[in-house]
Order: structure tokens, then sequence, then C-alpha cells
């Protein structure tokens, strides 16, 4: 096979890792306040996530560099154009790593509370613009023939697009409510619970309309099938929240993620990035890669580390396995900014 | 202004902000993990508790950096497009591997550290920081390998048909001789780093405990003299062990790395030299103010005269003879090109155009890298001798000098990359002498056409902004837990055992 079709292919496997993994992130800290409720239960909350959100995030930093590598073409055009919105998430995702490192540094409720509201509001952002960004390639955006964007700022801000990033938004959340169920006990739990059951039929509705839209309008016969599973998981997400079983909510969650982003590159393919200037300037497969030696250096080197990776993170997750509860979180220290008499 | 100099002034202030951050992470993960290493293998908590003191450090350190190392990954894109078309074939492959191989490493283990203490086993735990602590290196190597590619392009060849340049040769690109003395300078650059960082905290508190320790004991003496028995036996019984020697054994620890990262700054620094006189010599010209060509070039400590106006304006003042010969081949009376000589020499070999960087900025880097990384050196030696033979010392003087020699090495690497990377101006892809003559690109056509004038002044405020404001937060974190010290700890919490009673404690660590 084409080396630059695996690249297309790897790069979709990327971008999957990581919105499965940080969209769980992501809806975690979205769903700090009402889920966590008291100080000691948005503790719970946020240290479901702690020892894990870094590691999620760079599935990103590798989707982003496999793509300057591989098709330094879509990467440049794709970056340059979406400028602003990238300019937010970025700034997101920096005010959020941050946050969530120094929140508890100093024992003092306004230090801490203040930070809360940084994590929040920065794990709003990127979980409602990626899917704008991503709706935005599928429906195609002004490209010129030298595969620079022309379209400005407010093209962005379509229908489709924003539809798109309510999709990812309330998607993220049902996973971080269900996520929540899965990792946490108590009272913490039966408010992530109750929360999994009315973010479930959210997402399934969101979801399930723009699918079709894009389906319809953007879209090849195959992808079909796409909408098929991620429906049919999000069907089942719902049902395994009714019944209490969320592990499998979580699994069906996570199929309907990967249907997504089965059913965003295939509506693409063989373009990476459709022009709607002139389908003669849409950034291809073919015309946007790098060349076969240097797709062949990267996929050896992703072929040895790629399992390597998997390997450690799952390991990660076993040793973090445990339920937390208001009852584990241990005394805060007891630093302030007021100098020690 | 365009967006082509705002571009770089963004480019500029994220990444120095970025490289205040990096470095200190890179060696004090190294530090942090041979203290814990120490600690499990001798069982004494004095290592503990200085690793958890200076973990702490490390952690707050490494959060603002990793977030802003993110800005950094995509600003090619966003403001670079144009040079991220004419090198993502080369330039792309070593930044995934940066991420595949080591960013990877550094998060999934680190998290595991901080969090793992009383979950993994006690030499498990340890590995998760060295594999942290590798993770960090390994991360310098790529990005350095990337850099290299940009001072001086190798396993490449330029394809006129796509307009690009073209990988041909991976190994080429890792290995390139730029690579390899870039990496251990800046290697060595950390450890310097690291070193005054942690030899300035110790030696804050080893004077501070020494003089509270004198204090109490001549306390004890006066209630002595006073014949109140009962009294002073009290006394002596509260006064806490004081924690003197274990910031000695710190201050010592971080004093050594100081010294044998000096040594190794400089080799390789001399090394680097070398190699960019022959890679890029009209940055080096630069770096001297070098009009003309000149056997016995001098090194002048001090110049005046309009640096970037007209060339014979310049008066070097204090100047020491064959200075910069010698740094170019060893040879004090070797021939050095002049900056009118290299004009020449590029124009004929890539057209017409103003090759000299910014002269102002490349000679005062140069100097104030060089200048400010030896200073360290000295302050390691005078903490060595005054702590010598098991001596703690008190003195306020050293104290002073070892506080205020943190920040030094911070700022020499600072300008080391103001240096290096405004010395290769105009070119932003400088091309390499001896390789493709088609391989190069000015920084001018590297930028975005995409993105207006107003984007580009839009980010570069919030981003300065937004780093200010954080780094504020930084600087009063990293300066209250230095000022807080080494916690008391007891380590038979980090016994992990099988039983399930050990799997319901409270978390020893959480957010």
């Amino acid at each position: 096979m084409d080396l630059a079709i695996v690249w297309f292919i790897l790069i979709a496997v990327l971008w999957t890792g990581y919105l499965v993994l940080e969209g769980f992130d992501f809806g975690v800290g979205m769903l700090m306040r009402p889920i966590g409720k008291t100080p000691q239960g948005r503790r719970v909350t946020l240290n479901t996530i702690g020892p894990l959100w870094d590691g999620n995030e760079v599935w990103l930093l590798t989707a982003g560099g496999a793509m300057f590598a591989a098709f330094p073409e879509w990467y440049a055009t794709l970056f340059s154009g979406f400028y602003l919105p990238l300019l937010l998430i970025l700034l997101a995702l920096i005010v959020r790593a941050v946050a969530i490192e120094y929140k508890s540094k100093i024992n003092d409720l306004a230090w801490r509370t203040r930070w809360e509201w940084a994590i929040i509001i920065s794990s709003f952002v990127p979980a409602f613009l990626w899917g704008v960004a991503f709706a935005n390639i599928v429906r195609g955006v002004p490209i010129n023939e030298d595969f620079t964007y022309t379209g400005g700022f407010f093209n962005l801000l379509n229908v489709f697009a924003l539809l798109g990033g309510v999709v990812t938004l309330t998607l993220f959340l049902t996973h971080g409510a269900v996520f929540l169920a899965l990792k946490t006990d108590g009272e913490v739990r039966e408010r992530a619970e109750a929360w999994a059951l009315r973010l479930a039929p959210l997402s399934l509705a969101a979801a399930a309309v723009w699918a079709v839209w894009a389906q319809l309008a953007y879209s090849t016969a195959w992808t079909w099938a796409a909408v098929a599973v991620a429906a049919v998981s999000l069907v089942l997400v719902w049902v395994f929240t009714m019944r209490g079983r969320f592990g499998r909510a979580f699994a069906a969650n996570c199929v309907a993620i990967v249907g997504a982003v089965v059913l965003i590159f295939g509506s693409l393919f063989p373009d990476v990035m459709p022009s709607t200037t002139d389908p003669a300037f849409s950034l291809t497969v073919d015309n946007a890669s790098s060349t076969d030696y240097t797709l062949t250096v990267m996929t050896w080197v992703a072929v040895v580390l790629v399992p390597v990776v998997l390997l450690y993170q799952a390991w990660t997750y076993w040793v973090f396995r445990r339920r937390l509860s208001v009852d584990d979180m241990p005394e805060h220290n007891e630093l302030t900014f007021l100098k020690k008499k | 202004m365009e967006a082509l100099e705002l571009a770089r002034w963004q480019f500029g202030i994220t990444t120095v902000y970025h490289f205040i951050l990096v470095p200190l992470t890179i060696g004090l993960s190294v530090l942090v993990a041979i203290m814990q290493t120490a600690w499990v293998r001798t069982g004494n908590d004095r290592w503990l508790r200085l690793t958890k003191f200076f973990g702490k450090l490390l952690l707050i350190n490494f959060a603002l950096g990793v977030a802003t190392g993110i800005v950094q990954e995509f600003q090619f894109g966003m403001n670079w497009s144009e040079y991220s078309r004419f090198v993502g074939d080369v330039f792309g492959a070593p930044l995934a591997m940066e991420a595949l191989a080591a960013f990877f490493l550094e998060s999934t283990f680190l998290g595991l550290w901080i969090f793992g203490w009383d979950r993994l086993p006690k030499k498990v735990h340890l590995a998760c920081m060295w594999a942290f602590a590798i993770g960090t290196n390994l991360s310098a190597y790529f990005i350095i390998a990337a850099n290299s590619w940009m001072q001086h392009p190798v396993g490449a060849e330029f394809n006129p048909e796509t307009g690009r340049a073209e990988m041909n040769d991976i190994w080429a690109v890792l290995t390139n001789n730029t690579t390899l003395v870039a990496f251990p300078h800046v290697i060595a650059t950390a450890f310097l780093v690291a070193g005054a960082f942690v030899c300035g905290v110790a030696v804050y508190w080893m004077v501070k405990e020494t003089k509270a320790e004198r204090l109490s004991t001549v306390g004890a003496n006066v209630a002595d003299g006073a014949d109140t028995v009962a009294d002073s036996s009290a006394d002596a019984g509260t006064s806490p062990r004081s924690d003197a020697p274990m910031y000695r054994t710190a201050a010592r620890f971080g004093a050594v790395t100081m010294l044998i990262a000096s040594v190794a700054v400089i080799v390789t620094g001399d090394i680097q030299a070398k190699l960019m006189f022959e890679q890029q010599p009209i940055k080096m010209a630069a770096a001297e103010g070098l009009c003309e060509t000149e056997t016995n070039a001098p090194f002048s400590l001090l110049t005046i005269g309009d640096l970037n106006g007209d060339c014979d304006s310049v008066r070097h003042i204090i100047a020491i003879p064959g200075l910069t010969s010698y740094l170019a081949e060893g040879d004090f009376d070797a021939e050095v090109r002049g900056l009118n000589e290299l004009q020449v020499y590029y124009t004929e070999r890539y057209g017409e155009g103003d090759y000299q960087p910014n002269l102002a900025v490349t000679y005062w880097s140069f100097r104030f890298m060089i200048g400010l990384g030896m200073f360290s050196g000295a302050v390691a030696l005078a903490t060595l001798w005054l702590t010598r033979r098991g001596r703690v010392s008190d003195s306020t003087w050293l104290r002073r000098a070892a506080v205020y020699t943190i920040p030094t090495p911070f700022l020499a690497g600072s300008f080391g990359w103001i240096f290096t990377e405004m010395g290769r101006q105009p070119f932003v892809v400088a091309p390499n002498p001896t390789g493709s003559d088609q391989i190069f690109l000015m920084t001018m056509f590297g930028v975005s056409e995409a993105v207006s004038v107003w984007e580009v002044a839009t980010s570069m405020t919030i981003f300065t902004i937004v780093y200010a404001v954080l780094g504020v937060f930084w600087y009063r974190l990293m300066v209250r837990y230095s000022a807080e010290g080494a916690p008391q700890v007891d380590s038979a919490q980090f016994d992990v055992g099988d039983d399930d009673d050990d799997a319901r404690r409270p978390m020893s660590f959480a957010y």
C-alpha cells in the first residue's frame, strides 16, 4: 500500500488516541463543579485524572508532530489557516496544565477556587473548538493555488462547524461523566452516574444530527458504516448508563469517538484539506505528503515506538485503577504565601 | 511593523521564555534522580528529604515548561508555514520522534512518580524518576538535531519540482556534527543551571541553619552561666536537631555539579566555536565585530561605536590579541575572515543581499553568554572551600553569592540561544558551505502568507501577557517552596505492601 495512505490512517489513529484520552480529561475538567460539588469532592474528580492527563495530552503533540513530518503542507496550511481558533486552544492548554499543577500548591481557598475555574474554562474551550476545527476541515475551506488559506476568521464560524463543536463538547461531557462514574466512589460517584444519564442522550442527539448532515453533504457511501457504528455505540452508551454498566458505557463511548474519526477522515479521503475555491487546489494525500524516504523512516519509528508507548501508558492506568472517594484525599499541605513565624 | 517582524519577536519571546524553564528541568531531573537513588541505596532519610524538597521545585518548574512547550510545536505551522513547507520533509521527523520517544516517556513516568510514592515498590518508583530524567534529556537531543539542521543542513537535497528540501539520509540528520557538539553544550549548560540552583538554595539553608544553631548554643551557654541546670537541660532537649549537615551535603552536591558542568561548557563551547567558524563564518565574524580579514585576530572585551552602522566606526577598547584566531582554529596566528570579505563571498554564492547579522545583538550576547557562564564557577569553588572537611558555613557573604548566582547560568543560556539564532540571520536555514548550495532559506520567506499583521500582533500580545502572569505565579511558588525548606518525611509510609489495608489508606499525595 502507498505509504502516504498508511500515514493518513496513522494520523487518524493518533487523533483518535488524543480525542479518546483527553476527551474524558476535558469532560472531568468541565464537570468538576456539578459532579464534585464540595471542595473535597472537586478534588476527587481532579485526582482521577491527576496521574494521567499529561500523558494523554502528548497524543496531541504526537499527532501534530506526525502531521508536520508526514504531511508538511497539511500542517502548514491548517495551522496558519485556523490561526485564531488554534491560538485559543493553545492558550487553554497552557493555562490548564499550569492550573492543574498549581491549584493545590498553596493552602488558600481563594487561590484554589481561582485555579479551579481556570481548569473548568480551559477544559470547555478546546472541547468545543476541536469540533469546530474538524467540522471545518470536512466542510472544506477557501484555499488558493499556493495552498494558502484565504478565508479569514469568520469563515470558520458557520452552523455546520459550530454544531461540530457541540458534538465534541457533549461527547466529551458524557465521556467524562462515565469516566468519573467508573473511577470514583461515594457521593461523587452517585452524582457522576446521574450526570452520565442526563448527558448521554444529549451527545447522541447532537452527534446524530451532525453525522447525518456530514454524511449527506460531504461524504461518500462507505462512511455510512462509520455513522452506523457511532450511532449504535451512542445508543448503547445510553442503555448501559441506564443499567448502571459504566465500564461498558465507557467502552461504547470510545467506539463512538473512533466512529466519528473514521467518518471525518473517510469523508476527506483522498483529500486531506478540501478547497472550496477550486477542487484543483485541494490538499490531497499525494500532494501534501513527504517523500517516500521520510515516510519509510517515520513508519519504522512508529512501528517500534507506538506499541511501547501503549504498553507503559496502559500500565499507568492499571497502577491507578482504584476508585477515589472523599476519604482518600489527604490533608492539604499547609503552605500559604504568608511568612511562617 | 510587518507580520514578519512580529512573528520573529513572538518566536523570540516564546522560545527564550520556554528555555528559561527547560534547562532547569533537564538538569534537576537527573539531580533529583541521583538524590533518590542515594536514598534507596543508603536508606538515609536525609536524601529522601532532599528528594522531596527539590522534587517539588522540579514539578513547579516542569508544569510551566510543558505548557509553554506546546506552543513551540505548533507555531512553526502558525507563524512560519512557508518555512514548514520548505523544511517539513526533513525537520518534521526529529520533531515527531521527540514526541514519540521523549514526550510520552517524560509525561507518563512523571505522573507515575508524583502519584506513585505509596503505590509502587521503591525501586520501581525510582526507575520512574530515571525514565522521566532520560525522557527530558532525550527530548533535548531531538530538538537540537532539528535546530542544528537549520544551522547546518545535511542529509537532504533540494527538489526543484517541489521547491523544498527533501531528506535522503536520516542518520546524517541525527548525527549532524553540529548536533553532536551543540547537544553536550546545551546539556552541560542545563547541569550548570541545575547545579547552581541546588547549590544556591542549599547554601541559603545551610547558612541559615548554622546561624540558628550557633545562636541557640550561645543561648544555652548563657543559661548554663546562670546555674539553672534544669532549664539548660530542658533547652538542650527541645532544641531541634540542626539540618545544616543535610544542606551542606546538598550544597556540595550542587557545587560539584557546577564545576564539572563549567568545564564541560567551556570545552564543548570551544569545539562548537571552531565548528561555527567553518559552518557559519559570518556569525563568528559578527560575534567579534571583525570588519576586515585579519591574522592574529584579537578578542575584544569592550567595544564602542555604532555596531550596526559603518563597520569602520567600531572601536575595540580592551582586546586580547590573537584570541579570536585561537577560538577559530586553535592557533593565535590563524587568519579569520572579516565581515566585508564574507559579504562579498555570500553575495557571489547566494545572490544579492545583506548577509550581516545584527552586530550589536550578536556581539554582546556572545560576551554575556561567556561572562555569565564563567562567573558561576568561582562561586562553586568558594562553596566547596568553605564546606571542606565537614565544615558548615554561616558566612552571609557566601549565602548572598550563592543565591545571586542562581540566575546567572539561566541568563547565560538565554544569551547563548539569542546569539546562535540572531547570528544565523538573515537566514532561517543557513546554507551549508560544503553541502547543497540550494538548501537555504531567508527568514523573510519563511513567514506565513495566510496570517495577517493583526493576527500575529494579537497572538504575540496575548502570549506575552499570559506568560508574564504565569511567570509571576511560577516565581512566587519557587521562592515560597524554597523558603519552606526540606519537609520532614516519615519514610515508613513509602513501604508498599501487598495487603488490602494498604490500598485503602488515603493517597500520600493529591492535587
